[in-house]
């Protein structure tokens, strides 16, 4: 069975429609990029798995129908979202940035070993514990993000464009670490980015998403090798 | 009157549709007062019934003033109830120490009030939201002090209020003092009314509503929203002004205890429960202020015995529980509410 | 001198009622962006219900605890039955709301209790201490019950996992749900808290003027002025603005005071305190519109 399962998922915002029935699946232990332009429904799509915007069609996870759900719900089932802008809380410092995300577990000795665990990932952190997460520069600040999300032991985690902003080589780091917690922590990821090189050298499977469908799906490496997907989202 | 100036647009055809609704209204102001007051003659309708009518018309100035400023500008005000109270006293004063006829006595409370509110509105730009709500709210709890104060009170005659007489109907016209004054309110109404709507369709009229919706993209329009801000401020409250004037004369009595702070919350209240920004929610709310007022307490009394129920109910209960009712049945307010409904009942047509 | 100092004696006692009251509104406001125009009349309220429970033969500071526990319990079935539904309505309708819920509070008082004052004993006894001269037991027992109060709540809000819990659900309510925590409960439970802690303002003002249902409608204000002084989203500079306001009036009256005994010239007196207090607060709020400890928060356009 996959870990998640979306079929036919509509999305909307008010009135307007994003997202036309969407369609796909990924299995426990991958990683899974989905691509696509701005406005595609990349965003939209990683929203509604976490019950953030009214959809219908069916969310399941591990074959729970998690559709409708309030987030904070889907969340304690094992689905972490680094989001969009990072959803830092700036005025509260970074060891309670971490702390936050394991209020709501029970098993508090394994969530001091999460802890280590993540500042074993992210070294700066560390060093930057008592300093009020404002202040981190916006690298940081998407370690704290993937860091807090981690802290909820997630089964999946789902992350929207943890490039965005960034500097080359702290990209290359991130997407260093992100390939050991999908090896070492056995979390599975949903990757959405605008970098489709990046995403597609790190996922073993990726979708292709336009104004609210998806036009294509397949291997990473047989997704890479299509003339268009080459043409329009790499470059070359 | 009829709708919202969001909806309606300058195309010669609207404008020709406005002018017959126009018309329709001014025949209907003509008509139904004549229709009322012959009905006074006749002995339906009495001088009291006449008086709670004429309230009615003057919440609905006020309210209308609130509006202005509240609902096509967007600036909060939780003390109008001060305005209103310096339109009575002014008229009140110029009446009573003056000797001033009534018909000169309203447009200096006009303007008096245009230059309060105008002085009040500009340290109050720099205030904003909950800001502005401290600024008015206080000035709404400091008018009965100021009234009070020693030594305003050879002018304001302190807590005793002072005591105004009504203007008999003039040329030996053959109508009672209550019936005059329901005639001289209600063409006060439809006037400051009709300036209103022309007002808001004109080009400073969009200017609040830009303002309202985004200060600084009006700002980088070339509209001076300082300058509207102030103004509009000032405008407010030469209604709300103009309505304490009116209420002043028709209640023959103005005292610092009728103006505490809840007539500013009722004024608020009135121009929220009509509908905010709609010129016929303000005379809804304005209608509302006067019926709660009046009402409430027998509504009370009668729910009361009705249930039996074993303490005395208060009459503010049920006005409390009205406005958490209404504010869930119709968050846009009444006018608001019955847009709704219409569009429903349109699509239920439709099917 | 010594007159000087009673004054600010008065006017901290006065100040630590402002100051829970202010640091009740910023409690709700931080986490919703409204201003609960009915905290005062829910303090009122909750003071009559201790009232009663003296009546009944309980002692003080027994019906205290038992009081800030009911009106925990009120504020949070308030938030989840009457606010709740009105999430995303216009501001100005969830203001007329909170003036529903005033007038609820205050009529219900005026209907079980009457409009009648009730006087209520202090629950300090009168002794001599150290500059009693200055201040009087009472005014002393309410600032320290005050800063009891506040201590223990920044104790909550800074060490406790649910205190933190609370401020991430603040702060960010759309990562604080990603981090599975529910909102809407640590909503609630604000709610709950802001009315404990204005039970305890209720209490401890009630002897030091009469119980009757108009008792808190000028302590709102000048809590909401105190509120905003300090910046509107700041807990410690709503306690601070407190404590500003109450000294701020009370010097006001003791100077219009010594001016008309000295220069036989009345300029103020305790009629006009509110009044000038109120303007000089606007004043400072015209020239710091974030209030003297807010930050400045920038709109991106």
């Amino acid at each position: 069975m996959s870990l998640l399962e979306v079929t036919a998922l509509k999305a909307y915002y008010g009135q307007t429609q994003v997202l036309h029935g969407v369609s796909f699946a990924l299995e426990a232990g991958g990683i899974t990029t989905l691509l696509g332009a701005n406005g595609a429904g990349k965003t939209t799509t990683l929203r509604s798995i976490c019950g953030m915007v009214a959809t219908e069609g069916a969310i399941r996870l591990d074959g729970e129908p998690i559709a409708g759900r309030a987030t904070e719900e889907i969340v304690r089932l094992g689905v972490g979202h680094v989001p969009e802008g990072r959803g830092t809380f700036t005025h509260l410092t970074v060891d309670e940035n971490l702390r936050v995300s394991a209020y709501t577990r029970r098993d508090k000795a394994a969530a001091r070993r999460d802890r280590d665990m993540v500042f074993e990932y992210f070294p700066i952190l560390k060093a930057r514990i008592g300093q009020q997460a404002g202040t981190l520069s916006g690298g940081e600040q998407q370690m704290l993000a993937i860091s807090r999300a981690l802290m909820l032991r997630p089964r999946l985690l789902l992350l929207d464009e943890p490039s965005f902003g960034l500097a080359p080589l702290i990209v290359e780091e991130i997407f260093r670490i992100m390939r050991r917690v999908n090896s070492e922590a056995k979390v599975s990821l949903l990757l959405v980015e605008q970098n489709a090189a990046l995403a597609l050298d790190l996922a073993d499977h990726a979708y292709v998403l336009e104004t609210g469908r998806v036009v294509m799906s397949g291997s990473a490496a047989d997704v890479k090798r299509d003339e268009g997907v080459r043409k329009s989202y790499l470059g070359y | 009157m009829a709708d919202t100036v969001a909806s309606r647009n300058g195309t010669p055809a609207a404008s020709a549709a406005g002018f017959v609704w126009g018309y329709r209204y001014g025949l209907l102001l003509v008509v139904l007062p004549l229709l009322l007051i012959a009905g006074g003659k006749a002995g339906f309708v009495s001088n009291f019934q006449f008086l709670q009518l004429s309230l009615m018309i003057v919440y609905a100035i006020a309210v209308l003033g609130l509006n202005l400023l509240t609902g096509f500008n967007g600036q909060i005000s939780l003390g109008h109830g001060a305005f209103f109270a310096a339109g009575a006293y002014t008229a009140a004063i110029l009446i009573d120490q003056h000797n001033w006829p009534l018909w000169a006595t309203l447009p200096m409370a006009a303007l008096v009030c245009f230059f309060a509110g105008y002085l009040f509105g500009l340290p109050a730009l720099r205030l904003e939201g909950h800001y502005l709500a401290l600024a008015t709210f206080a000035l709404a709890v400091a008018v009965p002090q100021i009234l009070k104060y020693r030594h305003l009170e050879p002018i304001t005659k302190g807590v005793m209020g002072i005591n105004v007489f009504k203007s008999d109907p003039p040329f030996g016209l053959p109508l009672s003092t209550d019936q005059w004054m329901f005639l001289v309110v209600l063409a006060v109404a439809a006037f400051m009314f009709w300036i209103a709507r022309n007002l808001l369709d004109s080009r400073t009229g969009r200017a609040l509503i830009a303002i309202r919706d985004h200060s600084m993209a009006a700002s980088t329009m070339g509209i001076n929203v300082a300058h509207y801000k102030a103004v509009v401020f000032g405008i407010s409250a030469l209604y709300t002004g103009l309505a304490g004037a009116l209420h002043g004369v028709i209640f023959e009595f103005v005292s610092p205890d009728s103006f505490r702070f809840e007539l500013s919350i009722a004024i608020l209240v009135g121009a929220v429960v009509g509908g905010i920004a709609s010129l016929p929610g303000a005379v809804i709310g304005g209608v509302f202020v006067q019926v709660i007022e009046k009402y409430a307490d027998a509504l009370t009394k009668q729910i009361s015995a009705a249930v039996q129920l074993p303490l005395e109910l208060d009459p503010w209960l049920i006005y409390g529980i009205v406005l958490i009712a209404l504010m869930y049945a119709m968050p846009t307010g009444i006018v608001g509410g019955m847009a709704v409904l219409w569009r429903r009942l349109k699509a239920m047509r439709g099917l | 001198m010594e007159q000087l100092l009673q004054q600010v004696g008065a006017g901290l006692a006065n100040g630590a009622i402002y100051a829970s009251l202010a640091l009740a509104l910023v409690m709700i406001f931080v986490s919703t962006n409204h201003i609960n125009f009915a905290q005062g009349e829910m303090a009122m309220f909750s003071a009559y219900i201790a009232w009663q429970f003296m009546e009944w033969g309980l002692s003080f500071w027994l019906a205290l605890p038992l009081v800030m526990a009911l009106s925990f319990t009120t504020g949070v079935v308030i938030e989840r039955t009457i606010l709740r539904p009105l999430h995303g309505a216009p501001v100005l309708s969830v203001v007329v709301v909170f003036i529903g819920l005033l007038t609820i509070f205050h009529a219900l008082a005026g209907g079980i209790w009457t409009y009648t004052i009730k006087a209520v004993p202090s629950p300090f006894p009168e002794v001599a201490f150290p500059g009693s001269g200055y201040i009087g037991s009472h005014q002393l027992g309410m600032i320290g019950v005050t800063v009891i109060v506040l201590i223990a709540l920044f104790t909550f809000f800074r060490f406790t996992p649910l205190g933190l819990a609370m401020r991430a659900a603040a702060q960010n309510p759309a990562s604080a749900r990603l981090a599975g925590i529910s909102v809407d409960w640590m909503l609630a439970l604000g709610w709950g808290l802001a009315a404990a802690v204005g039970a305890v303002a209720g209490c401890m003002v009630a002897p030091a003027v009469y119980l009757e249902p108009n008792m808190m409608a000028s302590i709102l204000l000048y809590g909401f002025a105190g509120a905003l002084v300090g910046g509107i989203s700041s807990p410690g500079g709503a306690v601070a603005g407190g404590f500003i306001v109450g000294v701020l009036e009370n010097l006001i009256a003791y100077l219009g005071n010594v001016v008309e005994r000295t220069t036989g010239l009345y300029i103020v007196g305790n009629g006009e305190k509110l009044t000038v207090a109120l303007v000089i607060v606007i004043a400072v709020l015209t020239l710091k519109p974030s209030g003297l400890f807010g930050h400045v928060t920038v709109e991106r356009v």
